[in-house]
């Protein structure tokens, strides 16, 4: 399919309100075919992404395409079946071909990555290779290095009781998986868990987050040309496509962003890893390195995806007393960062979408909240960028709209409002004070578990209360957002921000299925486990189940404990 | 049946224990655990009565199946630490009453939750026993058996559960997990499937096999199956209708080479051999068997099928392996346990990572620079002489456009 495109400047839109757009555009194509005028896009979709709503695309096609539906699913489903039933996605060369040809795309194509993540997110060249492309390197790095271990039998200790025997858990396939993937990190949040569900061997289907589309499509594009695309598909596309690859059964599905998805695995238990959210609680005690703290605190937050992050720190804890001086710290830190006027800055990323920002902007101008603001608070619709793209010798420019909201602090919001009981997701950090930091516990207890859980303190005894009395995904002691990098940690929620984990080895384990083998051998066949049943044998079983060799010894010459 | 405010009630003295943070301590959890070794010790003649009056099991069979309990310690690990998911509920099958409840009790317990136990009304007086008995000897405040039929099943899903442990069918599994899906709670479905057995003896010809089987069911149980204790009873009318109702199918009732005579008043029955084809265009089952000393079509039977698990020359006894994990795949479940999976499965694995204060590294914080991503690439690389040349100035990097 070829197709070119180009997007029409609109009027700009005011915060808060419905827009009024009008427009009108003509297309080109190699074919020179007219074109019907397209109709008004629908406003303030979640699915939509920044460059459709205050612009459109058209795309013109050589061939019409049917669109993905149950009929294909299924037809999709059962050509993959009849891949992995060949079994040529078990063996290990497939694997590490795979893996490989996956190193090598993202070495070969960085550039077109960050492009793509610039158009979707407005992503720094910074944030994109160290959140997504280093990260993918790594995880490529550590597979093909691990593989050959990870695949390898576990050999299992055998009890007195089915002696003589030997035992071992074998890692294997669970078969067809079905990777669905979310916006903030397109490129990562796709490729990480599919890298995880090929070092398995299975044979895999990735559906992108249309809310990115230029990664999407650049991912289909990229996975057709560098790895097997028998075992391995891209199905682009929303809610319509989605819902059909949910209709058919798979062998587990990895989900990141909400849970629904659960209930349609239950009709075909399918197991399922879901990477949800949730608000993760910072805790700033007193008697720390506060410019560091601050630091770190900036970097989890506005630095990653300008807070659109699950595990950056979606509230800040801290003691009544410290919370000024906390908040001159992000101040003189955020200012070092992004300059005097933030919304300038180049290295913040943009709000994804219209319903996003106006989401966002909700939550700060709420009854109650919109006083509470101490730091930022500006927000910006009309931050234009222009993009020449060539496709198939012909030229357009691609005019997209960019939202963003400043690092805005807030402190002391009530604790009813929308902004403290619901996921952020963006560039508003409220703070609320306790009289003493151990209140911080409670809080945070009060609220559902969260992805991840920070704390900066010195105070070893804190830090140990901390660890053992709050339930997270996961938990950073004087840093944010780092955990993620360690192989060595899985990563997951717990209660409603997720189940399941993944990362490092954790990938592998979670799309395979771990079987159990035991050997026996037909010499020393007891009697003691047959009919017909007596009295001697019963004896004989416990002494065995006792693990005593000298009960065992009696009770052969007739020796009854009871 | 268990009224709807008399769940609730329960299920909030049950949240202030788990909150109160008493079943987290090694101390409760061992002492609980201890409890249970003496409540089995001391009532093993109960449950066996139990088991007898439900299922008609001899007291060797039980001893085997289902007294057989282990104590479980796991040492946490220095970076992932287990700590318990909450409120647990459990829900067992009728067929091994005692041991599908307690086994899974002793892993919630061990992870340190707080639990509720729904046994199988099916077989109501081990499901009476664990009602009467389990107070006696555990901490009541923070685990608790509900008696009940799928009602009271129903009823107790609607709450909020940290977890769920279910064994039993699929059809049954369906339901609980989307009952669970709507509170995102994580569930283990210890469930079944056809079980197949590869019988492989070449050099013997079928018909030899089929009268070694014979044999030995004779000298297992006499001559005349109706009369002797040995056997365990079908349950109830309902599974003994539905077993009958299988025989009685012309295609199946023609290939009944043994018995396949029924007592309705005791209730008896036969099993049926498979082959490995056959087994993977069946839905992949919780267990499977081969007997054979051909070490190739082990390691093929190892490598072509898909099952929970798969045991050589014998049968059941890979349950006894506390090493071994026990679950099933597909249909015939989700999750695992025994020995230290019990634990596990019990348990949220929380990854901690401690840092200091220092040192605290410039290039990862903006404004960004070329220079900041060079540094990152090569440190990535873990290139480190490329870094201190970095450092030093000496090494050259894209200038910013």
């Amino acid at each position: 399919m070829t197709f070119t495109f180009i997007s029409i400047e609109l009027q700009s839109l005011r915060i808060g309100a419905s827009a009024n757009s009008t427009f009108s555009g003509c297309l080109r194509s190699e074919s020179s075919r007219a074109f019907q005028l397209p109709t008004q896009l629908p406003l303030a979709s979640p699915s939509l992404p920044s460059s459709s709503v205050s612009s459109f695309a058209l795309m013109a096609e050589e061939k019409k395409e049917c669109a993905f539906d149950g009929e294909k699913a299924a037809m999709l489903v059962k050509e993959l079946r009849v891949q992995f039933n060949s079994g040529k996605t078990r063996g290990y060369d497939w694997r590490i071909a795979q893996l490989k040809s996956i190193s090598k795309m993202v070495d070969e194509r960085e550039k077109d990555i960050i492009q793509a993540l610039q158009k979707d997110l407005c992503k720094p060249e910074f944030e994109a290779f160290v959140s997504e492309i280093s990260m993918i390197k790594s995880s490529c790095k550590l597979a093909i290095q691990e593989l050959r271990h990870w695949m390898k039998p576990e050999k299992v200790q055998t009890p007195l009781t089915t002696y003589p025997s030997s035992a071992e858990i074998v890692s294997e396939p669970l078969g067809v998986v079905l990777v669905i993937s979310t916006w903030n990190y397109p490129f990562l949040l796709s490729l990480d868990p599919v890298i995880g569900a090929i070092a398995a061997g299975n044979a895999v289907v990735l559906k992108p987050s249309e809310v990115a589309p230029t990664t999407s499509s650049l991912l289909a594009n990229l996975l057709q040309e560098y790895v097997d695309n028998s075992s391995v598909k891209v199905i682009e596309g929303a809610v319509n496509e989605t819902s059909a690859l949910l209709e058919r059964k798979w062998d587990k599905i990895f989900y990141t962003v909400e849970g629904i998805v659960m209930t349609a695995a239950a009709k075909h238990l399918t197991p399922v890893i879901l990477e949800l959210g949730g608000k993760c609680p910072t805790i700033v005690d007193s008697n720390i390195n506060l410019q560091v703290a601050a630091r770190r605190i900036i970097a989890g937050k506005w630095a990653c995806n300008n807070g659109q992050t699950c595990v950056a720190a979606d509230y800040v804890i801290t003691p009544k007393d410290f919370a000024p001086k906390l908040i001159d710290a992000l101040r003189h830190e955020l200012e070092e960062f992004f300059g005097k006027d933030p919304m300038t800055s180049k290295d913040i990323s943009s709000i994804v979408n219209e319903y996003h920002f106006i989401r966002l902007m909700k939550l700060m101008e709420e009854d109650g909240v919109y006083d509470k603001i101490v730091l930022g608070g500006q927000a910006d619709v009309n931050q234009l960028q222009v993009t020449v793209t060539h496709i198939h010798l012909s030229c357009s420019f691609l005019l997209t709209y960019f939202r963003k909201i400043a690092p805005t602090i807030l402190l002391d919001v009530p604790d009813d409002s929308h902004l403290m009981t619901e996921e952020i997701f963006g560039p508003l950090l409220p703070i609320v004070t306790v009289e003493n930091v151990e209140q911080s516990f409670d809080l945070i207890n009060s609220k559902p578990k969260p992805l991840a859980a920070y704390l900066f303190s010195n105070n070893e005894q804190l830090k140990t209360k901390f660890v053992n009395n709050v339930s997270a995904g996961g938990m950073l002691v004087n840093d944010t957002i780092l955990h993620l990098t360690v192989p060595a940690l899985p990563f997951g929620g717990v209660g409603e921000s997720g189940m399941g984990c993944y990362h490092g080895k954790f990938s592998f384990d979670s799309f395979s299925q771990k079987k159990s083998v035991l050997y026996r051998s037909f010499n020393a066949d007891s009697s003691v486990r047959y009919p017909p049943y007596t009295s001697q044998k019963l004896n004989l079983l416990k002494a065995l189940m006792s693990g005593s060799i000298f009960r065992v010894l009696l009770s052969l010459i007739g020796w009854s404990k009871d | 049946m268990v009224e709807e405010r008399d769940s609730s009630c329960l299920l909030s003295e049950l949240r202030e224990t788990f909150k109160s943070g008493r079943t987290r301590s090694f101390e409760w959890r061992k002492t609980q655990l201890e409890a249970m070794l003496n409540m089995l010790t001391h009532q093993e003649h109960s449950c066996f009565q139990a088991l007898d009056h439900d299922l008609g099991k001899t007291h060797v069979e039980s001893y085997k199946d289902e007294a057989e309990t282990r104590l479980l310690f796991y040492p946490a690990k220095a970076e992932v630490i287990p700590e318990p998911y909450g409120l647990v509920l459990i829900i067992t099958s009728w067929n091994y009453p005692l041991q599908l409840a307690l086994e899974p009790l002793i892993g919630a317990i061990a992870a340190g939750n707080v639990v509720v136990i729904k046994p199988s009304e099916i077989a109501p007086a081990t499901s009476s026993f664990l009602s009467k008995t389990i107070p006696l000897y555990l901490d009541s405040t923070a685990i608790k058996v509900i008696e009940g039929g799928s009602d009271t099943t129903q009823q107790l899903l609607q709450h909020q559960w940290d977890k769920i442990f279910y064994t039993g069918s699929p059809r049954v599994g369906k339901i609980i997990m989307t009952e669970a899906a709507k509170h995102l709670t994580p569930v283990t479905l210890e469930l079944g499937g056809k079980c197949p057995m590869i019988f492989d003896f070449p050099s013997i010809s079928s018909d030899l096999k089929i009268d070694m089987l014979k044999r030995t069911v004779r000298r297992f149980y006499g001559e005349n199956l109706e009369t002797l204790k040995g056997m365990t009873r079908i349950v109830n009318k309902f599974h003994f209708d539905r077993l009958r109702g299988l025989l009685k199918d012309p295609l199946v009732a023609n290939s009944i080479v043994h018995g396949g005579s029924y007592d309705e008043e005791r209730l008896y029955l036969k099993k049926i051999v498979e082959s490995i084809e056959f087994i993977n265009s069946k839905p992949k089952p919780l267990a499977l068997y081969a007997f054979t000393n051909d070490e190739s079509l082990k390691t093929r039977i190892v490598s072509e099928t898909s099952s929970g698990s798969v045991t050589f020359n014998d049968v059941l006894i890979h349950c006894l392996c506390d090493g071994l994990p026990f679950g099933g795949v597909g249909p015939s479940g989700i999750g695992r346990y025994h020995g230290k999976y019990s634990f596990e499965t019990f348990s949220h694995e929380k990854a901690v990572l401690r840092r200091g204060f220092f040192p605290d590294l410039n290039a990862r914080y903006p404004p960004w620079n070329t220079f900041k991503l060079e540094f990152c690439r090569v440190g990535y690389r873990f290139d480190y002489i490329a870094l201190i040349l970095l450092l030093l100035g000496l090494k050259s990097f894209p200038k910013e456009s």
